[in-house]
């Protein structure tokens, strides 16, 4: 809804770009040299780093700081899902690249395995039980269907989010605002007060998501005022309400969640 | 059964016959909207004032038409004797009763394979002459056809659409002639405008936007670059039947976001032509953004009015151009006369005397990305701009955006894409827009009205004192044209990509717009 405009053209020129059926992937990077990889690098860095770190060390998108890439084994698997995609994920496809930038991202990527990968020092069992005690979790997130709508649905969380990311989101919410979950402040003309995650909006009316009322929608002529709150996130941090090792547990247990087998 | 006679007497006018005369005192007959903008000045204005500020609240649908293809609905439609012509995705043609909303006949034509182009399978609707109606289509060809059963006349190839040509715009009838542009910026094409004898389909002539060796303008092509400089025509243009020029804008020079390739001007991409409407030959043009590196084609609407500049009466041509300044010129000679931002943007100091952009240092595309304003789809695109007469006002939908652009790599393979770079939305920022009403001969703003995200739809003014226009999020609206106030608003349930229009049915005013997969035509409840 919010990126609407954009994506109308957006999508259009995605839908556009073509992949070259003639071509044949070949089997090993051919463009690796290393003007290639320096090249990669700044590649990476204007189109790959927003999601997945300057150093590939994940974020909103997946770690690619680890010696084997679950998703991308080889090379032309990696250049596949780079020119492509991963459907049904945040990863797009790369359509504003040819394919010797492809190649020279690709190629910049594999050296990223050289960084050690993150261990998880916690243990999901108590991570679980923090989850659905101590944390209060789930009165605004849910899991397979259990759980509160006013935070982001985490079924799968552990696959689309690195640990590191998990564990910035949980000590720094603002960090890690999760798209689509913009909190406004509203007052109406009733004297009304509301602090609400945004479901919808247009130039005439804005619907909400109130913690305590649920789904509210209002005509902006209604309204008094209408702040948001860009870059802050209405979770709150668990700095001080949990011990460092709880945060280990809960993200050990975050971190293993990736869908239903 | 009395009664039934009577209900059978309403009789569609079966032979719409729009010679030229009709099309030049278009402003003659407002019941009828029997160009892509409403006249041959693309005033996008209606005579019509049965609405007006005091009863718009009393809109309502009259009706509404399901566009059966699936795909963008971008199309204006025209009225002529009761009868509504639209285009439908990909190059579809439809006749309606505008009583009714239903359909009268359709034309259907399958597309190829191989057919491409950037932005999606779209059609911007028909021209009408004499008894034919003429779409340009997907594939690149012209058809005319039969206005009283879409039978086809003639049928004539454009251009190659495997090289990635294709035709979206509607064409333009001047005389007896078809004005047409093309569409394919982002494949390396060499743009043209074409004009073709209506009766036969033949070619009269060719304009060509990049000029070959030993024209005048080559020399703003490095090397081979400019066969390979887009520079495309796919936005309907404008015509003076007094000064017997057409004005048409042109496109971005490809490739679009890396300049390298082809250093100079690049004339005649992102200009405004003046062309003989009898030869094609080129009478003058003025380029707004040269050497492109932003993807700012220059294919919005040319509105032609007259007005006082500088103590001095002369016949203008008034565009809000993609790069966020709104421009004034001389139509007959291409003079730059004014230029003020009305946008916001970030790659230009202002316009020097000439009006050439002063650019502002470190605002091309690089590899790591650039944040620029206004953003690729810039911040006013192809939907259209309005023009009062009446409240002496140009209206335009305008978009504030950035974006962050890049600088890529190119290869020339025919038919490929050929951008060299590309764009991103800004993070953690939510772009907006406005309808905005400038003063038409200093770019003074009188008035805006805020909309949520940046339109995608053009503009309507009436002489009942309204402009209409829609929003991504699917509201119609109508404000005052004097105050920008809103008046009326509906939610029809799908973005509005499209341009209104106007027309009497039964004696009634209607307004009409496409949104989400439909046409909705407006009229007060009675």
């Amino acid at each position: 809804m919010i990126r609407s405009a954009a994506l109308i053209f957006f999508s259009a020129l995605v839908a556009a770009a073509q992949v070259d059926p003639d071509y044949v992937i070949p089997k090993e990077n051919p463009h690796a040299s290393p003007d290639d990889l320096q090249r990669g690098q700044r590649l990476f860095l204007g189109h790959c780093a927003s999601c997945h770190g300057p150093a590939g060390e994940g974020g909103r998108g997946a770690s690619l700081a680890r010696p084997r890439l679950p998703r991308a084994p080889d090379d032309p698997a990696l250049f596949k899902v780079i020119r492509d995609g991963l459907p049904g994920t945040e990863m797009p496809a790369a359509w504003v690249m040819i394919n010797r930038e492809i190649w020279q991202v690709a190629a910049y990527v594999r050296t990223l395995g050289r960084v050690a990968e993150e261990r998880l020092s916690g243990d999901r069992g108590r991570g679980e039980a923090i989850y659905r005690g101590k944390g209060n979790c789930v009165q605004c997130h849910s899991i397979t269907g259990h759980g509160g709508a006013f935070g982001p649905e985490l079924t799968e969380i552990g696959s689309r989010r690195s640990a590191t990311y998990l564990r910035a989101a949980l000590l720094e919410p603002d960090s890690a605002v999760p798209e689509g979950f913009l909190q406004v402040r509203l007052t109406a003309r009733d004297g009304r007060r509301l602090t609400a995650i945004r479901l919808n909006e247009d130039t005439f009316t804005i619907q909400i998501r109130d913690l305590a009322s649920g789904i509210l929608s209002f005509r902006k002529q209604d309204l008094k005022e209408l702040l948001k709150d860009w870059g802050k996130s209405p979770m709150p941090g668990v700095r001080g309400a949990l011990s460092d090792a709880e945060v280990a547990d809960l993200v050990a247990y975050l971190a293993f969640l990736r869908g239903a087998k | 059964m009395r009664s039934l006679p009577a209900l059978l007497i309403v009789v569609i006018p079966i032979a719409a016959q729009v010679p030229y005369q009709r099309l030049r005192n278009a402003g003659a007959e407002p019941g009828n909207w029997l160009t892509y903008s409403g006249n041959y000045g693309s005033h996008r204005y209606s005579p019509l004032a049965q609405i007006a500020a005091a009863n718009a609240h009393r809109l309502k649908p009259a009706w509404v038409y399901q566009v059966q293809a699936p795909g963008k609905v971008q199309t204006t439609p025209l009225v002529i004797d009761g009868v509504m012509y639209l285009t439908e995705p990909a190059s579809d043609v439809t006749a309606l009763d505008t009583r009714s909303g239903r359909t009268l006949w359709k034309y259907k034509r399958p597309m190829p394979k191989g057919v491409r182009g950037c932005c999606g399978q779209v059609n911007r609707g028909v021209a009408a002459l004499d008894d034919l109606l003429f779409v340009g289509t997907y594939d690149a060809h012209l058809v005319a056809l039969d206005s009283r059963s879409g039978q086809v006349r003639w049928d004539v190839a454009v251009a190659d659409p495997n090289l990635g040509h294709s035709i979206t715009a509607a064409p333009l009838a001047v005389k007896d002639k078809i004005i047409v542009g093309i569409a394919g910026g982002e494949y390396g094409v060499r743009g043209f405008v074409d004009a073709y004898e209506a009766k036969t389909g033949r070619r009269a002539w060719r304009f060509w936007t990049i000029p070959a060796p030993g024209e005048p303008g080559h020399e703003t092509w490095a090397g081979e670059s400019w066969k390979t400089g887009a520079a495309t025509t796919w936005v309907t243009g404008s015509f003076d039947p007094d000064l017997n020029l057409i004005y048409w804008g042109t496109g971005n020079p490809g490739p679009d976001w890396n300049g390298e390739g082809r250093r100079g001007d690049n004339l005649y991409s992102d200009s405004l032509l003046a062309l003989d409407a009898d030869t094609g030959k080129l009478k003058w043009h003025f380029q707004f953004t040269p050497h492109d590196v932003h993807d700012w084609d220059s294919t919005e609407v040319p509105v032609l009015a007259d007005g006082v500049v500088r103590g001095e009466k002369r016949k203008l041509v008034l565009f809000g151009n993609r790069n966020a300044f709104y421009y004034v010129l001389d139509r007959q000679s291409g003079q730059f006369l004014v230029g003020k931002q009305f946008a916001r943007q970030t790659w230009a100091q202002g316009l020097d005397d000439s009006g050439r952009p002063i650019r502002l240092p470190n605002t091309a595309p690089t590899v790591e990305g650039t944040r620029v304003y206004p953003s690729v789809p810039g911040a006013t695109n192809w939907f259209s701009p309005s023009y009062s007469p009446r409240a002496n006002l140009f209206f335009v939908a305008a978009r504030d955006e950035g974006g962050i652009y890049f600088r890529g790599e190119s290869e020339y393979k025919p038919g490929a894409q050929f951008n060299a770079g590309g764009f991103r939305n800004l993070p953690g920022e939510e772009p907006s827009g406005a309808v905005r009403a400038l003063h038409p001969t200093t770019g003074e703003l009188k008035w805006e009205f805020k909309l949520h995200s940046p339109p995608w739809a053009g503009l309507l003014s009436t002489a009942g004192g309204l402009v209409f226009g829609g929003t991504n999020e699917g509201d119609f609206f109508a404000l005052d044209a004097q105050t920008g106030k809103l008046l009326w608003r509906f939610q029809t349930g799908g973005a509005i990509v499209s341009n209104p229009i106007a027309y009497l049915s039964e004696g009634r005013q209607q307004v009409a717009i496409a949104a989400g997969s439909a046409i909705f035509s407006f009229a007060l409840e009675q």
